[in-house]
């Protein structure tokens, strides 16, 4: 780990913290109850929502988190909290989402700025997702925030919502955004049938975040704060892998790429996922080249493949069937199938250059 | 409420502690969707969902994750579940649990494929009917009916118009009936696709641009399929041109083509009654693209065409494929076609009875080997051989497919 010696003064600050901490999951019994609670305010999780304060103000012991390249959901600004329950850390796994204890919730919340150029500035709560994790697995639950932004609702049947902002250009983008309805959570939160978080790998928690909210100090990393703190038992000291932010123009554009489709694309494209079928496997650790697309032809891929005939070809972005599949936003030929309506022409022109690349 | 009363104690055996079966109607009307979403993610097992009569009009796919769910209409043509307005989701209904009926409704026009069911076991499709409103065009969703990596799939009594694909296509699944269901003016009629222990019985398949596909395919998780059959079935008038992107296997199928084996083990094709296909009635083929898969096996493994009724067919064979044959059997093509791709090393030598091509027809029936070498568009003699006597003989034929959800069989 580069932060050991950052490390260490979480060390010191440590006794301050534990009384940060919450006791136990009993804090937050909502996480385990048996039909997750109609409100959102109902968990604790926040402070003085009713009074307007959003997600700006997290109870004890919930924890907001980062990640190094992030699932593309329309340019949504969103903001990660974990909550896990005192003295049962979180086991840490190489290459899958880290283990969480029962009584560990997940919380994401998507909102859009009015300007994405002041992400800042005039932002909107759209929803807010919690994975809680039960005794018999992890249970999702998305809650839509009202106009007045005081509360956020349950929805079990998921919503559409239209949504406009100023993109980074300054253009109007206005479009249906879906707030996804609890089957749809599973259809990219699945590993075998049984819902499984996405997000929290070591892998692309492995960076600097400024925990300032409840320590002062500056950007630490955070799988290091995490096991400081107790949210994280079994960091190795070395060979933690490291993903790459996939607008780091500064690491290789294989890193990025292959990052990028890892996060996007591989909780479906896995042996284990709900797009088995398809051979298409785009895992980070995915060293068949056929299964990772290179010369691989579709299977089911309907009108997504066009008229082109195989997933990747080396050098062709042009007829790369996932260079189409990116970049569409109709129904049928657009990859991921759920959780975008829009294109971020950024990632189409990064894995295009990609493409390039191969040979 | 007779299927009422048959799922209940049903319900009672497979989860004891749960609650009674339910049955929970959902009306056609302005919260239908929304309604109709609720009822099958908050169903149980044992659950009826019941569709009314009527237009259900979704702007997003539908899912049902919750085992021993039925959901059932009051009828193809009066319980429709449309998706013109589709904005999200690959498919218009999904299944992913098990035990799960879906009986007597339609879905027309999803933006992707009609109904999907993903690692269901014992799932039930019947008296359906999926249907692109607009007849045959690309831009159509890809599969009709679509169960993949499924087991125990039951197909009956469903219809399936348009697809740009297959109208029912079953794919990396084992223990499969299709039968009673019309496929039309699709592209495939009725495809099965790395599958093993099929019967495809009684179906019609008729205007597509081709009828019965039993096909292979490499860099699958599911791959060597095995011990099909395909018999009673009519594969007429198969019409309609090619109208699949052309990035799809099934591109490459010439309209006018009655059944297709490419690769798989262990098919046998009989009492089918063919007629007006105009490229050929049967083709018997290798998978003809370069691939990179150690484990695939790229030619077909015992074969075995039989007692088949042929009427008029190959005097229009189209496109590719329908050009290679042809320049080879001349016109009109015969019935049946063999492409005689031989791995080199049985070229050298001999291939096991077991792996051999068996035809045995009534007199007059027509036949042709091209003799082509490997997976090479390439005859290794240009004397393609129409001898069908020399390919007399037979293979035991696999026992029936019973399905666990298939009482009346």
């Amino acid at each position: 780990m580069q932060f050991r010696q950052m490390a260490g003064l979480a060390v010191a600050l440590g006794a301050m913290l534990i009384a940060l901490l919450p006791a136990s999951a009993a804090d937050y019994p909502a996480i385990l109850a048996e039909k997750p609670p109609k409100l959102l305010s109902e968990y604790g999780f926040f402070q003085d929502i009713e009074k307007g304060a959003g997600i700006s103000k997290p109870s004890a012991g919930i924890v907001e988190y980062d990640l190094a390249t992030p699932l593309f959901s329309d340019f949504a600004v969103k903001t990660r909290h974990v909550h896990v329950p005192e003295g049962q850390p979180a086991k840490y796994t190489a290459s899958e989402a880290l283990e969480f204890p029962i009584g560990t919730a997940l919380i994401k919340t998507f909102a859009f700025p009015a300007d994405l150029r002041h992400p800042k500035d005039n932002v909107r709560l759209i929803e807010t997702r919690v994975l809680s994790r039960h005794e018999d697995g992890w249970h999702a639950a998305a809650y839509v925030w009202n106009d007045e932004q005081t509360e956020a609702v349950l929805k079990i049947a998921g919503k559409r919502m239209d949504l406009s902002f100023v993109d980074d250009k300054g253009e109007k983008v206005s479009f249906s955004y879906a707030v996804p309805n609890k089957n749809q959570c599973k259809g990219c939160h699945a590993i075998n049938g049984k819902i499984t978080p996405i997000g929290p790998k070591a892998r692309n928690l492995n960076r600097d975040f400024d925990h300032g909210a409840i320590q002062a100090g500056g950007p630490m990393n955070q799988l290091s704060w995490w096991a400081e703190n107790g949210l994280l038992a079994g960091l190795p000291d070395t060979g933690v892998e490291k993903a790459a932010d996939w607008l780091d123009e500064s690491a290789s554009l294989d890193e990025r790429a292959r990052t990028w489709l890892d996060v996007n694309c591989a909780h479906c494209h896995r042996p284990e996922g709900p797009a088995s079928n398809s051979g298409l496997f785009l895992t980070r650790g995915e060293e068949n080249p056929v299964a990772r697309g290179i010369m691989k032809r579709p299977v089911a891929a309907g009108r997504g493949a066009g008229d082109d005939q195989f997933d990747i070809v080396p050098g062709h972005p042009d007829q790369s069937i996932l260079i189409r599949r990116v970049s569409s936003t109709e129904p049928g030929v657009m990859m991921p199938e759920l959780g975008r309506a829009l294109t971020d022409k950024r990632v189409v022109d990064m894995l295009r250059q990609w493409i390039l690349t191969l040979h | 409420m007779r299927t009422f009363l048959v799922a209940a104690p049903l319900a009672v055996l497979l989860s004891a502690g749960t609650a009674f079966a339910a049955d929970i109607a959902v009306r056609p009307g302005p919260n239908a969707a929304e309604k109709l979403t609720e009822a099958l993610i908050d169903a149980k097992q044992g659950d009826t969902i019941w569709l009314g009569f009527g237009r259900y009009e979704l702007t997003d796919g539908l899912s049902l994750d919750v085992d021993d769910v039925s959901v059932r209409g009051m009828g193809p043509d009066s319980s429709i579940l449309s998706f013109k307005n589709q904005e999200g989701s690959g498919e218009g209904l999904l299944v992913t649990s098990d035990r799960v009926v879906l009986e007597g409704f339609a879905v027309e026009d999803a933006k992707g494929d009609g109904i999907k069911s993903k690692g269901s076991d014992q799932i039930t499709f019947s008296n359906l009917r999926v249907e692109w409103m607009n007849g045959p065009d690309e831009k159509n969703g890809a599969y009709g009916v679509y169960p993949v990596s499924s087991k125990n799939v039951l197909i009956d009594h469903v219809t399936v118009r348009g697809a740009s694909d297959a109208g029912i296509y079953v794919g990396q699944s084992d223990g499969i009936v299709v039968r009673n269901s019309l496929a039309e003016y699709n592209v495939a009629g009725i495809e099965i696709e790395n599958s093993f222990r099929a019967d495809v019985y009684k179906n019609i398949a008729r205007h597509n641009t081709g009828g019965i596909l039993i096909f292979d395919l490499p860099n699958l998780p599911q791959q060597g399929g095995h011990d099909i059959r395909v018999f009673d079935n009519e594969s007429v008038e198969n019409d309609t041109p090619n109208f699949a992107p052309k990035g799809n296997t099934v591109a490459m199928v010439p309209m006018g083509m009655g059944i297709m084996v490419m690769a798989n083990r262990n098919v046998h094709v009989f009492n089918n009654r063919l007629d007006k296909n105009a490229t050929t009635h049967v083709l018997v083929a290798a998978y003809p693209n370069d691939y990179d898969d150690d484990n695939y096996m790229f030619v077909p493994r015992g074969v075995y065409v039989h007692d088949n009724d042929y009427g008029e067919g190959g005097y229009a064979p189209d496109g590719e494929v329908g050009d290679t044959i042809s320049k080879y059997s001349g016109k009109p093509v015969p019935d049946i076609v063999w492409d005689g791709v031989t791995r080199i090393p049985e070229w050298l030598s001999w291939t096991a009875p077991e792996n051999r091509v068996y035809v045995d027809e009534k007199e007059g029936t027509s036949f042709v080997n091209i003799k082509m070498l490997s997976q090479l568009i390439l005859p290794w003699s240009t004397t393609p051989d129409t001898d069908i006597s020399a390919y007399k003989g037979s293979l035991p034929e696999p026992a029936p497919v019973e399905l666990p959800q298939d009482k009346t069989s």
